[in-house]
């Protein structure tokens, strides 16, 4: 509508309370949207409804002990998060942890990454109104799911990864199970195309909406699959290799199109690149020591550590400033999740509601990652 | 760009700048008032291109505050460790460098909540998780009156 | 008392004439308003819960479940005994809501579906009221359904409900074109827009093949602005989920959500059984040209199952839209409607009149 037209007609702007109890903001995020009928002028999240002082408590735990806040966090990408800390700690030690460890390590992360994207998108379908997605991808997250609790007890939460190393070897099954799985998953991958990607509505509902450029997804900090979406090589991975990742070859899933549906294209395409990972990996898992015996009381060196790895939805950093004691003096974790919230008001501005939704399902937030 | 190139780099910018190499990055410490110069500068310049603002921190010393910034140049691939600080604790105010990353707009939030450092010319300076009344939990004399953390 | 079960006029006039005996042309008359009430509200009941558990079902199918299994075999129960909690959940109203028209919504809803009810044919002799101008009184009626919509979404005070109710607004009245066109479509191949002589005109073949081309192009769009009038998936924006949690409804609990729930479902009825009247020969059996036997076969299939298994197909071909397709925007659903359907409908209709004119159908 020109703006001569839309002068004539008095509107009104108003404001909308979207959350903290919405379906599509998945967690308690509340929004404020300012509206002009269907069209949204401004997007002000209010965040903290979780926020548990993560960081605070952190600086009264042993260092082994913070893993298990870091699985609360970004609870979908569990083992990426304490892999991150496992990796802060052990570097700053020095110590060299076996290869075993760094290939179970990789595998899980990978596993992870996996179960993240399928519950991202049956998420995604949902949020569009695609109900059906959304059993398609609990069906296969479930096996995931099966595979970690054989190996460590737990499904979602996992704790598996400890400072100098592994809490236990894996499960004399896994490798099978890993198999088994792969050859079940990479079947069922063609079915989300078949079933969401294809679609012309969901195409419609998705090209050309929320485009966001390079330029704005690194000012903004975006990371992971939506910051790739634009361009923005930021693969930890790839950039600052860690664990098993300097031993396998992959592609950085990148795409330059910059709107939803590259977002979603990336995250497939991730997914495909998780399997190829994890089958370089798994039948070549070396022999070995699965941890290595830290001190009864493990003290960092004085000084500042950062560690950075890829979560499930980006850049995730631990930087730990130790005083030499049994605690951390100040643990500050870089979710990505809560820098990519940042841009969501830039990127759906002048969008539709529908729009909003589907943007903010593309970003793939999860609110215990922004709120720590 | 070695360290000594960016010593020189730096040092043209801003004298008063200190480069030390510290366990993984090299790091800049700079006076809170020429920090916004020296961080626009640092982006700027081709040389270094620090565009991507990974992580702001902010953390107390008891006698000072810190906030240190986590840069990363998406063209060289090269990290790099800014830090200032403020002596102030009643009012602790630094300059912001949301017009330079705007990512830092929701991080400086974060700070000022949970720290208390206000950021001169952020355009939204409101606390973002906890109410209004709520003190700095992450400065190390706050009490923890309702021992939520400390046990 | 005659009765068969391939013609009800017989068993229809046997109770009129039974009741006029009896009584004064305007107490048989009341009697008789009574008794298709009672019917109707009945069938209504059963058949909306009916629906939601086929729905259900259809549904979990299409997820890979199993849907409902527990309350009585295969679930049978199951929404029998929500729709006893639902009676009994406490009905809250939001404190400054327009009291009256927020109380009224619900009923103008539910009303307006049993006067739809009331002229389709489910058989032979099976109609409550044959009026001669069917088609028109059922696009005329389902349209004062949106009022209740606009209703509730305006009175409940609540910013989700009312864009919830401006969308539906926008949609029903614009897809009300298409669903109109596409029936005047084919009133034009029968010659009348009474419902009993339109099935009656198909006893030769049913509409969708005598009328080929334009008959099927309108089927499609009749299926489709159907679809969307009941604000069902993929045009279900004035409930959108996953934006407006719930859209019009979001205030309404109890029996009063129950009616807005009950209607959703007997109005995916009154589409499908026009789309049934209309399009596929209403209660006529499905024949054949020349295969007599098969024909005599079909034919022993009474008429009230023949209605019902194709108002069952309609229904599964839009449960399979709505359960398969992701939702579209407020925006596109108008760009369907008005740059896609209208002019296909108007094109058609024209079509439509020269194949009449040339007498070129079957």
């Amino acid at each position: 509508m020109g703006e001569a037209e839309q002068d004539r007609i008095e509107t009104q702007e108003y404001l909308v309370n979207m959350g903290p109890q919405h379906p599509s903001t998945h967690g308690v995020l509340r929004l404020l949207l300012k509206l002009e009928g269907e069209i949204v002028h401004h997007v002000d999240p209010h965040i903290g409804y979780i926020h548990s002082g993560i960081e605070k408590m952190c600086e009264s735990l042993t260092y082994p002990q913070i893993p298990y806040l870091t699985d609360r966090m970004d609870y979908l990408s569990a083992h990426m998060n304490e892999e991150a800390v496992c990796l802060c700690i052990e570097n700053a030690l020095g110590v060299e942890v076996p290869d075993r460890v760094k290939y179970i390590r990789t595998i899980f992360s990978e596993l992870q990454r996996l179960a993240s994207h399928q519950l991202w998108w049956c998420v995604m379908g949902m949020d569009l109104g695609a109900l059906t997605t959304f059993f398609y991808g609990l069906r296969d997250r479930e096996k995931i799911l099966d595979i970690f609790e054989e190996t460590c007890g737990a499904r979602l939460t996992l704790h598996y990864s400890i400072p100098g190393g592994l809490m236990f070897d894996i499960h004399p099954n896994f490798r099978n199970r890993v198999h088994e799985f792969l050859n079940y998953f990479r079947e069922k991958l063609p079915e989300y195309d078949q079933l969401l990607t294809g679609n012309v509505i969901f195409q419609e509902r998705t090209r050309g909406i929320g485009i966001f450029p390079r330029e704005a997804v690194i000012n903004y900090g975006v990371t992971g699959p939506s910051g790739r979406a634009s361009g923005f090589s930021c693969d930890v991975r790839k950039h600052h290799p860690y664990s098993a990742y300097p031993f396998v070859s992959f592609q950085e899933a990148l795409d330059d199109r910059c709107d939803t549906l590259a977002r979603y294209k990336v995250r497939i395409r991730e997914m495909w690149e998780s399997m190829s990972i994890i089958e370089q990996l798994i039948d070549n898992i070396p022999e070995g020591d699965y941890q290595v015996k830290l001190k009864g009381v493990v003290k960092l060196p004085e000084g500042e550590y950062f560690q950075r790895v890829e979560s499930a939805r980006g850049d995730f950093g631990v930087f730990i400033i130790s005083d030499g004691k049994k605690s951390p003096y100040r643990l500050k974790f870089r979710s990505p999740g809560f820098s990519n919230l940042s841009a969501l008001h830039a990127m759906s501005k002048g969008w539709k509601i529908a729009d909003l939704v589907a943007i903010m399902s593309s970003l793939d937030l999860v609110i215990p990652d922004i709120d720590r | 760009m070695s360290l000594e190139d960016l010593n020189t780099f730096i040092q043209s910018i801003e004298p008063a700048a200190e480069v030390v190499q510290g366990k993984q990055f090299p790091e800049v410490m700079v006076p809170d008032d020429r920090l916004h110069q020296l961080a626009l500068e640092l982006k700027e310049n081709p040389s270094t291109a620090m565009d991507y603002l990974i992580c702001l921190t902010g953390a107390d010393f008891e006698d000072h505050m810190k906030v240190i910034y986590h840069l990363e140049s998406t063209v060289h691939n090269t990290v790099l460790v800014l830090k200032t600080k403020t002596l102030s604790r009643i009012n602790p105010v630094l300059p912001t460098v949301c017009d330079i990353w705007q990512t830092a707009e929701f991080h400086e939030r974060e700070v000022f909540d949970l720290l208390g450092i206000r950021f001169k010319g952020h355009p939204d300076m409101r606390r973002l998780f906890l109410s209004e009344e709520w003190g700095f939990p992450l400065r190390k004399d706050y009490v923890d009156e309702v021992r939520i953390v400390d046990r | 008392m005659a009765f068969s079960i391939y013609d009800f006029s017989s068993f229809t006039q046997s109770i009129h004439e039974g009741l006029s005996n009896r009584l004064s042309p305007a107490g048989t008359l009341a009697v008789e308003w009574v008794i298709v009430g009672i019917v109707i509200l009945l069938f209504v009941a059963v058949f909306g819960l009916f629906l939601v558990y086929a729905e259900r079902k259809v549904c979990a199918f299409f997820q890979q479940r199993l849907g409902p299994m527990r309350v009585g075999p295969w679930g049978l129960v199951q929404t029998i005994a929500d729709f006893i909690k639902l009676l009994m959940k406490e009905l809250i109203q939001p404190a400054r809501a327009d009291k009256f028209l927020y109380n009224l919504a619900p009923f103008i809803v539910i009303i307006v579906t049993f006067l739809a009810i009331s002229v389709i044919p489910f058989a032979k002799g099976l109609q409550a009221f044959d009026f001669d101008i069917g088609v028109f009184f059922v696009t005329s009626i389902t349209a004062v359904g949106v009022i209740g919509i606009l209703l509730a979404g305006w009175s409940s005070n609540n910013k989700y409900s009312l864009i919830g109710a401006m969308r539906s607004g926008a949609q029903i009245i614009s897809y009300e074109l298409s669903v109109g066109l596409s029936l005047i479509t084919i009133v034009i191949l029968a010659g009348t827009l009474q419902l009993s002589g339109i099935v009656e005109a198909q006893r030769a073949g049913w509409f969708i093949y005598r009328g080929h081309i334009p008959a099927i192009i309108a089927f499609f769009v009749f299926v489709i602005a159907g679809t969307a009038e009941t604000n069902r998936g993929p045009f279900d924006l004035a409930e959108a989920e996953s934006e407006l949690t719930a859209g019009f409804h979001t205030e309404y609990s109890g029996i009063k959500f129950a009616f807005f729930f009950l209607a959703e479902y007997v109005n995916l009825f009154i589409v499908s059984a026009m789309a049934t009247t209309v399009f596929l020969g209403g209660w006529m059996p499905l024949h054949f040209g020349n295969l007599e036997e098969f024909n005599h076969v079909m034919d022993l299939i009474p008429p009230v199952f023949w209605f019902f298994i194709k108002v069952f197909f309609v229904i599964f071909l839009i449960m399979w839209f709505k359960w398969t397709f992701p939702r579209l925007r407020i925006d596109q659903i108008l760009t369907l409607e008005w740059k896609f359907l209208l002019p296909i409908n108007l094109f058609n209709i024209i079509l439509m009149t020269v194949i009449v004119l040339m007498g070129w159908h079957f």
